[in-house]
């Protein structure tokens, strides 16, 4: 087992309440750092898999196919030796590319080279069945649960054949054994499906427009999961019996509710998965309502631990704790401010929401609420100094007054400006801008 | 018997809420209805040990008792009553966080004859003292020490200035100093006036050497209360006070009819507003009669006052109220304690306490009239009495550290011998 990276948590919190007060609000920051694997610390133990959608309409135009198969080329060039992976083509069902028997193989150069090799005979042919796909590579995870575990998804199209639940039951096993990145290619594809599988699989979604700058995507996905020394990472928090965990949401870098993630690890403890970590730091806005107590007293609101599971055989480890405190005052100064990262983030999470519902407001034809939530989302952006989803949204509306959050409904938008917009809304930006 | 009275044997079994003293086989603390451990009481916590010097006997709270992380199981919660502290201090069922060592303190010194296995008829505490947080601050920064001495109590008070580093460890150093030169000095002979004097300048020196830098002094106020037959000494430097507290003259109080000259003295001596020694000691022997302040502080407000520029009500309700101008600490002036001898008339109580008290109860009629009621036994009860005043100062808002030590007059005889600790 390679040495673990140093991992710490801060909290950033006001912890006065008012007499009476109830909700604690607190940011945890989690942080690693360690930098690259080094001889003293080698890398982590790493598996791969990277999904290239085959169906007939890749090659509509065949730019997509040959965009699709330089990017996985370029993405297996970026493995590390050693590093365990396959590549599977996704239609109707799924199928092996490389190696041809349902495994991995350890990459080096030869493997790379029979891998792209056969990466370039493929053709477009058939339908979209993501969840086959997924099953697929859950079964050629399976040898490899301990280390990090990564997949790379590429479609262009919605799932069409196969059912909504089919979907949602292969998502369910899948929870937990791979992180997926997943990739839409064009326009075609649906924001709200992929989002749920990258979700599901503590992976990311992205929209790539044009073809030709899915070679430098896949290259940054597959450098981000070499990067990841350590897998399987997960914050517990353990609140008083009393109290009650309202959310628990990464914040950073981007909004993700883990609320519902929450499996049980112990008296008034829960787990909620976080994925692979690299070199990184990432945010999560906590809540928990606590009975009212007495000016003077001071609770332990809640307590943030990073785990890590110990590897076959061993103890889990516990790799940083920081506590969320509730301390009551009579003091107005103290329990009215409000902490800067918690409003910061707030603001944010309220601006996801703002877009996510003005998007599904304009599909739905309800232009006033449509209009509405998207002048709201432009204030919010303002605020929070997030630059690039203001650039975004200025596609879709023309702002009258930014002070009111008064806009237009632009009339003519290009369709991968909205889904480029509704894959960012949840991104975040750490600080304002001219702060930090 | 001769049993020695302090506690340098295994402490007694207590209730691990309210402290109570419990017997081996009580299901339930008499005191406060907890229910104790089914198991046998557990022994007192490692690293709990023995008072330094005997009669001097520290009754903390249970967590305070259990400072060190290896005796963390075996404490209650102050909140809910689990035996689940963790290492930081926190309840690991509801997340309540301990009460510091010393956030709540109780000091009980037992009066001569008292002892855990005796034949029961205790006397008296010869003195008792608390010390409390407060409501506002997050650490108590005053601190209390007291002792017996062949003659009588020796009891220091100290505040720890706010404004300056680790004001906590200033005021226990020097209350621990104060008291412990005290009690060497007065029983080495040396008068309760001089040992005052002394023990004050010694406690200076303490705290001056915690500075590890000129710009980074430690500091504190020191009061000190000396009672020997028929005498009380005290002294002081900065804010923190010492009050004689007598019962009124239409009764309400405990009486001690028999015990010297009961009553005598009544209406001899007023409250000494006009006497102001903010240099100079009173060399002169006061008697004391009704409730009076004994000391004067060294602060702004004082000075105001006595120069005639403010009222007493002007100088508490101005901003600068609370500025000392004299304090223990290195980066100090020249340290004056004054010092003042009085000569009770009757029986009483000497109460000193730090300005977390005197805030809200600045008159000594004031605290006088607290020590009525259910808590009007500063004899026979002085922790009770303690306790109580500590509690008026925390209704009344407990915007600072209260601290109060509560000495009877003339208390019980004194100890025949002060040197009986030995194990036998």
């Amino acid at each position: 087992m390679s040495e673990q990276p140093q991992f710490t948590i801060r909290v950033d919190q006001n912890k006065f309440l008012p007499e009476g007060g109830r909700e604690v609000h607190a940011i945890v920051s989690v942080e690693s750092t360690g930098g690259p694997p080094t001889a003293a610390r080698p890398a982590a133990a790493a598996a791969e898999v990277i999904i290239i959608d085959t169906s007939g309409s890749m090659s509509y135009p065949d730019a997509k196919l040959h965009a699709a198969i330089a990017a996985a080329q370029a993405a297996i060039d970026t493995l590390r030796d050693g590093v365990n992976f396959a590549v599977v083509s996704g239609a109707n069902s799924a199928s092996m590319v490389f190696p041809a028997q349902p495994a991995l193989v350890p990459a080096d150069a030869n493997s790379r080279a029979m891998a792209k090799r056969e990466l370039s005979r493929l053709k477009a042919q058939g339908g979209t069945a993501i969840g086959s796909w997924l099953r697929l590579a859950d079964q050629l995870f399976d040898a490899h649960q301990h280390g990090i575990r990564h997949a790379i998804l590429l479609t262009d199209g919605k799932n069409q054949h196969e059912s909504a639940e089919e979907l949602d039951a292969v998502l369910a096993r899948c929870t937990g054994r791979f992180v997926c990145d997943c990739r839409g290619i064009g326009t075609d594809w649906e924001v709200a499906e992929l989002r749920k599988v990258s979700s599901a699989l503590l992976g990311s979604v992205g929209l790539v427009a044009d073809p030709r700058d899915l070679v430098a995507d896949f290259q940054a996905m597959t450098e981000d999961a070499m990067g990841k020394a350590v897998a399987d990472v997960s914050l517990r928090v353990w609140t008083p019996q009393t109290a009650k965990l309202r959310f628990v949401k990464q914040v950073m870098p981007s909004v993700e509710d883990l609320t519902a993630r929450r499996t049980e690890s112990g008296p008034q403890a829960g787990d909620y998965p976080l994925g692979a970590w690299g070199t990184e730091s990432r945010d999560y806005h906590i809540c928990v309502e606590v009975p009212a107590g007495e000016v003077g007293k001071e609770l332990r609101a809640a307590w943030a631990k990073l785990v890590v599971p110990g590897g076959p055989g061993r103890p889990e480890q516990v790799l940083a704790t920081g506590n969320v405190l509730a301390l009551w005052t009579d003091d107005e100064v103290q329990s009215t401010r409000i902490n800067p990262r918690v409003a910061h983030y707030t603001g944010q999470t309220e601006l996801d929401s703002a877009i996510q519902e003005g998007l599904q407001a304009r599909k739905d034809g309800d232009l006033d609420t449509a209009t509405a939530r998207l002048g709201r989302a432009v204030v919010l952006a303002d605020e929070v100094g997030n630059e690039a989803i203001t650039t975004l949204l200025r596609k879709m509306v023309d702002v009258v007054d930014l002070a009111t959050g008064t806009v237009r409904l632009k009339k003519n938008v290009d369709k991968a400006d909205e889904m480029s917009l509704d894959t960012t809304s949840s991104k975040t930006v750490r600080t304002r801008k001219g702060e930090g | 018997m001769t049993e020695d009275p302090s506690v340098t044997k295994p402490a007694e079994l207590s209730c691990p809420i309210c402290t109570e003293v419990v017997y081996a086989g009580e299901d339930f603390c008499e005191a406060c209805g907890h229910r104790l451990n089914e198991d046998a009481p557990s022994p007192p916590p490692e690293g709990f040990s023995p008072p330094p010097r005997e009669g001097l006997t520290m009754k903390t709270t249970p967590s305070a008792r259990t400072a060190g992380h290896e005796a963390a199981s075996s404490r209650a919660c102050t909140g809910c009553g689990q035996k689940a502290i963790d290492a930081d201090g926190y309840c690991e069922h509801c997340g309540l966080r301990q009460p510091a060592e010393r956030d709540h303190i109780e000091i009980e010194l037992p009066g001569p004859g008292t002892g855990p296995g005796g034949d029961g008829a205790a006397k008296a505490p010869a003195a008792a003292g608390a010390s409390d947080r407060g409501k506002r601050y997050s650490r108590n920064e005053d601190a209390i020490a007291l002792a017996v001495h062949a003659q009588g109590v020796a009891a220091v008070v100290c505040d720890g200035v706010g404004s300056s580093p680790h004001p906590d460890d200033a005021s226990r150093a020097a209350a621990d100093t104060g008291v412990a030169e005290l009690v060497a000095l007065l029983e080495a002979g040396e008068d309760p006036e001089s040992a005052t004097r002394a023990a004050a300048l010694r406690a200076a020196e303490a705290v001056a050497a915690l500075a590890p830098s000129p710009s980074e002094s430690p500091s504190c106020t020191y009061v000190s209360a000396v009672t020997g037959p028929g005498s009380v000494t005290v002294g002081w430097i900065g804010d923190s006070r010492a009050y004689w507290l007598s019962p009124s003259p239409d009764g309400g109080a405990a009486t001690e009819a028999g015990t010297e000259s009961g009553g005598g003295g009544e209406g001899d001596d007023g409250p000494d507003t006009a006497e102001f020694a903010l240099s100079e000691d009173t060399e002169d022997v006061t008697e004391l009669g009704p409730p009076r302040q004994l000391t004067d502080d060294d602060s702004w407000a004082a000075i105001m006052v006595a120069q005639g520029a403010l009222t007493e009500a002007e100088a508490e309700a101005h901003p600068n109220a609370h500025v000392i101008t004299a304090w223990l600490g290195a980066d100090a002036d020249e340290i004056r304690p004054h010092v003042r001898t009085f000569t009770p008339g009757g029986p009483g109580t000497l109460l000193v306490c730090s300005d977390g008290l005197w805030n809200y109860f600045p008159a000594a009629e004031d605290l006088a009239a607290l020590l009525t009621g259910p808590a009007g036994d500063p004899a026979g009860d002085p922790l009770g009495t303690a306790r109580t005043l500590v509690q008026h100062a925390l209704n009344a808002g407990g915007r600072d550290n209260v601290t109060v030590a509560v000495i009877p007059f003339p208390g019980a005889a004194p100890l025949p011998t002060p040197s009986t600790e030995h194990d036998r």
